[in-house]
């Protein structure tokens, strides 16, 4: 549990699900390890299982074999309310749908992990909402906001848990270029300053171009 | 991680403010209405305990003077100190009222100050010498005693210790003596004793006992029925939360929050709203009954904390019971939806499951379980015997029909699609299909409130047909005279000759049909009873043959237990039997009766005298005065019977107006839930209009729709309801009364208060759908647009 032990590694893990009776293999034997600090593209067809992996990194899902640590636990053994425990403490997810929380208010949905975590640091609160331009949003609920702004809110949320891992789903998916450009531009930055590993998934060449490793799921393998 | 999360859950609430005032409204509402029909059924059984005291003189054997006249105070202590059990009472008359006094202390029976008698407050009662009466008689009364206004007074009565009555009388004789119910077995006999008294037993012509009690299970019934139509609304409520809160879940749990933690913190959530909803209730029942019930005090009373003890009692059994529904309630309804999070996957869709139930599965399943609910409640009619068989066909049968109510609308709205001529309307009726899943729990409440409510309404009614029937035919004679031998008899029937008073005299002995103890009654055919009495079945001249000696008049309870009925031969006496030319309902009284012509019952019984008279009059006032007055009856051998049956028909009627309140509000509920469910749905369906809209229909007509749409529901709704209603009124009316009393209501049917009903629930769901539609109509167009923005 130093901080040179990868922050999170996948080992031989597989996974099927079961389409009427056949099982369906959609990871086949990944193997994986990433640095704090490590910042990684995962790149793929679609259907070839990046959210999969990712939900199995972010203890979202399990896998069938294989082993996967994030930040030094073992996920396999781990009871599903330990599995939760380090999805509060350790590991935060950015999702396409940005799945904010619609009754809470946009200061309230980004200090919300924070508070699960049982770690709000008031300061970076601040300085997140004036970096992602959200100062003037604070109060507002999340339906009132454009998507690049919801995208904004659950990152700044992200970030604001000082997770060691933060795992991103197609977190511009939904965004028009000019707004995706400047949201990974702010991503990436806040990711540089507080030293956590980024795991994302995308379509785009040009996003994936600005991590500093490339991985390619296909057949269910990494390359 | 506790307080992020109850902040996350509440926010809900506070976003959506009027889903938590219709939750807690609705739980509210359920609560109070099954509150209220608590309060106002102990209300109704004090009201008849109140009637019952006062007609209950002839529940007690008594002892009265041989030729009229009174008891001294000799007699009294003789008989005391001889071991009877005796209670004095002193029945006199004074400025037109009735005084009775009584001896609270040894009294078996209450007199009607039942309040008083049950605290055992007697010091009030005793000390300062006070009256008792209803204020309407108070206000004849022109006396320097004080008197207490007790609404439970029969009308026309005031009553008191003795000793003030005997005061305000002038007076220090005795009327009769009550017989305790219990006496030693060794007592020495009353001729030795007290030669100028005898003995007058207990009679029980007068005892609306049993039917009051009849109409007491079927105020408990509706009680039941309004429970039902109260959970199914928590029931709808709780799931069109728990529906759009499934996201959140989801999210919370990506966020790490771990499942059973959030199971709980659920729990106890919609605890609280429960407690919450149910304190509500609680009060607004308190209300309710306070508004229907005339008699405000006494339910202030127990707001209060009184000093009555008995009113305490009845406090705990309100609270106990409201919270209990609310719970119960909350728990059997959220306990499905909390399984249904604890089961649902992380990754599940947030998809709401609304939509998710129209897959033919859930259809499927429905309509087996309706039918085999059906079936259950046919077996038990069939097969079953015994009250709890008569309460499991009503609670089947109910269940069963409301889940058979989606099944039966879906091929009926089928239909109209493919009769639709222009599209617009084929649309509108697709729509209405896929509308249904959302709407099929309100519109199962609003059947349930719908049958209820003419199920009731049929029973009461019919009920109170019979009940008016059943008085005027009982009741017929204004007096009911008792007289003390047989020349007293004679004296009194010359007398009212001369005064041109119809007497109907009355001959009576105990006999044996089939080895069943009946009562053989001997009557002077008349106008009286040709027109009073009801018959269950009759030949066409049954009062001839009866007045020529040819045939015989049995009662229900005689005909049912013996197994005879009309046509069949009865034998009355050693060698004489006759037919039976009708069947009388008689509810009321557990006895065999048998009824012959006055004649042949002379022939039959020469020894037995004749004592007992009904005397026809519109004055029974003055006659009552002649009687006393001129030939020397005892106060207590003059029964005023239409005082009775006005008092009976006033307390009835008080029933009937809480019950009709009553049938209205559970309506009002019903509404509710509708105009819930459609809120709710209202928002889930902004991106299913939004293509129509795009397609040219404007928001003021998608709006009109969806009004429409309500009235097509709720029609619906009172044609299935009609056949359900009528269906549990007949199951009250026929088997559960018949199960608890051994005799069948007649059903009567209201077309009109039908037709009322159907209008009222229409009404309701008009005014339940005129929000949701008027909001549906001002959408912004940006908001319809948004469904196509890709930022959606
Ligand atoms: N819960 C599930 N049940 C069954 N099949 C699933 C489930 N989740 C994903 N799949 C299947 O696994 C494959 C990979 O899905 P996913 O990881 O979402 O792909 P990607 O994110 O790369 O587009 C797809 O074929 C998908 O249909
Ligand atoms: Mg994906």
């Amino acid at each position: 549990m130093t901080d040179l032990a990868p922050v999170l590694q996948f080992k031989g893990v597989t996974k099927s699900f079961v389409n009427g009776s056949a099982a369906v293999p959609v990871l086949r034997g990944v193997d994986l390890s990433m640095d704090a600090g490590e910042t990684v593209a995962l790149t793929g067809e679609s259907g070839s299982g990046k959210s999969t992996l990712l939900h199995i990194a972010g203890g979202l899902d399990t896998a069938d074999e294989g082993t996967v640590h994030v930040a030094g636990h073992d996920l396999g053994p781990l009871s599903d309310s330990a599995r939760a425990e380090v999805r509060r403490k350790d590991v935060a997810v950015v999702f396409q749908q940005f799945n904010l929380i619609p009754s809470l208010t946009v200061s309230d949905n980004i200090a919300f992990q924070a508070r699960l975590a049982g770690r709000v640091d008031q300061d970076l609160i601040k300085r997140l909402s004036q970096r992602l331009g959200l100062t003037d949003h604070l109060g507002k609920y999340p339906e009132t906001l454009s998507g690049g702004q919801q995208q904004r809110v659950a990152i700044a949320r992200a970030i604001a848990a000082r997770p060691k891992l933060l795992l991103a789903d197609e977190p511009t998916g939904n965004l028009d270029e000019v707004t995706a450009a400047e949201v990974l531009d702010q991503l990436l930055q806040l990711v540089e300053e507080t030293g956590a590993g980024l795991l994302l998934v995308t379509h785009s060449r040009a996003i994936a171009a600005r991590m500093k490793r490339q991985l390619n799921l296909r057949q269910g393998r990494l390359a | 991680m506790i307080r992020a999360c109850l902040v996350a859950l509440l926010s809900h609430w506070r976003r959506n403010p009027l889903q938590l005032f219709a939750f807690l409204a609705g739980l509210a509402l359920a609560t109070a209405l099954w509150a209220g029909v608590q309060a106002i059924n102990a209300e109704a059984r004090a009201s008849y305990d109140a009637a019952a005291a006062t007609l209950g003189e002839g529940q007690f054997d008594q002892i009265v003077p041989k030729a009229g006249g009174s008891i001294t105070q000799q007699d009294f202590v003789a008989l005391r100190k001889a071991g009877w059990l005796v209670s004095p009472v002193i029945d006199g008359r004074h400025d037109g009222v009735r005084l009775l006094g009584f001896d609270p202390l040894s009294s078996p029976a209450s007199f009607g100050v039942g309040q008083v008698a049950q605290t055992g407050n007697l010091a009030a009662f005793l000390d300062p010498g006070q009256l008792y009466s209803n204020a309407e008689t108070a206000e004849r009364l022109q006396t320097d005693i004080q008197i207490v206004i007790d609404p439970a007074i029969a009308p026309g009565i005031a009553v008191g210790d003795i000793g003030v009555v005997q005061h305000v009388l002038g007076r220090n004789d005795l009327t009769r003596l009550l017989l305790h119910p219990v006496q030693p077995m060794i007592r020495p006999a009353l001729v030795d004793l007290v030669p100028g008294l005898r003995l007058q037993p207990a009679n029980q012509t007068s005892d609306v006992g049993e039917l009051t009690d009849s109409f007491h299970l079927n105020l408990t019934a509706f009680g039941l029925l309004s429970f039902a139509v109260g959970l199914f609304i928590v029931y709808s409520a709780i799931g069109l939360a728990f529906e759009q809160r499934r996201g959140l879940v989801r999210t919370l749990r990506a966020l790490g929050v771990p499942l059973g933690f959030l199971v709980i913190l659920m729990l106890i959530e919609i605890l609280l709203l429960a407690l919450l909803g149910a304190g509500l209730g609680i009060v607004l029942g308190y209300l309710i009954a306070a508004v229907l019930l005339p008699d405000v005090a006494i339910t202030l009373r127990g707001l209060y904390g009184a000093e009555v003890a008995g009113t305490l009692e009845f406090r705990a059994s309100w609270w106990a019971s409201g919270l209990a529904i609310a719970v119960l309630g909350t728990l059997a309804a959220a306990g499905g939806r909390l399984w249904q999070i604890w089961q649902m996957p992380l990754l599940a869709s947030a998809r709401p499951r609304a939509w998710a139930m129209t897959s033919g599965r859930v259809q499927r399943v429905q309509s087996i379980a309706a039918i085999g609910l059906l079936m259950c409640a046919a077996a038990f009619l069939w097969g079953g015997s015994g009250l709890l068989a008569g309460f499991a066909v009503l609670g089947l049968f109910l269940i069963g029909a409301a889940l058979a109510l989606p099944v039966v609308v879906r091929p009926v709205l089928r239909y109209a699609e493919h009769a639709a001529k222009t599209p617009q309307y084929r649309w509108f009726w697709a729509d209405t299909q896929q509308q249904l899943p959302g709407l099929s729990l309100a519109l199962m409440a609003l059947l349930l409130a719908l049958s209820a409510n003419i199920g009731v309404a049929t029973m009461v009614s019919s009920f109170r047909l019979t009940f008016v029937d059943f008085l005027d035919q009982r009741l017929a004679p204004e007096l009911y005279v008792e007289a003390t031998d047989t020349a007293h008899a004679a004296s009194i029937e010359e007398t009212m000759a001369k005064l041109d008073v119809p007497v109907l005299p009355l001959l009576t002995i105990d006999i044996e049909v089939r080895t069943q103890p009946a009562q053989l009654f001997g009557v002077r055919v008349g106008p009286t009873y040709r027109d009073n009495w009801a018959f269950l079945d009759a030949e066409t001249d049954a009062w001839d043959q009866v007045e020529a000696g040819a045939a015989v008049i049995a009662n229900e309870q005689l005909a049912r237990r013996a197994g005879l009925w009309v046509g069949d031969e009865i034998s009355i006496a050693p060698g004489v039997s006759l037919p039976i030319g009708a069947v009388v309902a008689d509810y009321g009284n557990p006895k065999g009766q048998v009824v012959i012509g006055e004649t042949l019952f002379r022939q039959l019984h020469p020894d037995v005298t004749l004592q007992r008279f009904g005397l026809r009059t519109s004055e029974p006032q003055q006659l009552r005065d002649v009687l006393t007055n001129d030939l020397g009856v005892a106060n207590s051998a003059i029964r005023d019977q239409s005082a009775i049956k006005a008092f009976s028909l006033q307390v009835f009627d008080r029933t009937f107006t809480v019950t009709a309140a009553l049938n209205v509000l559970t309506l009002a509920v019903a509404g509710f839930a509708m105009l819930m469910s459609l809120l709710t749905l209202a928002d889930l369906r902004v991106p299913q209009l939004a293509p129509v809209w795009a397609l040219g229909l404007t928001r003021r007509k998608i709006g009109q729709l969806e009004l429409l749409r309500a009235v097509v529901f709720a029609a619906l709704a009172c044609l299935f309801a009609l056949p359900v209603g009528l269906g549990l009124a007949w199951v009250l009316l026929a088997v559960i009364n018949v199960e608890a009393f051994g005799w069948r209501l007649p059903m009567f049917l209201f077309p009109a208060d039908y037709v009322r009903l159907g209008i009222y629930a229409i009404l309701a769901a008009v005014a339940a759908a005129a929000w949701p539609a008027w909001r549906l109509a001002r959408t912004p167009p940006n908001a319809l647009l948004k469904v196509f923005a890709h930022e959606r």
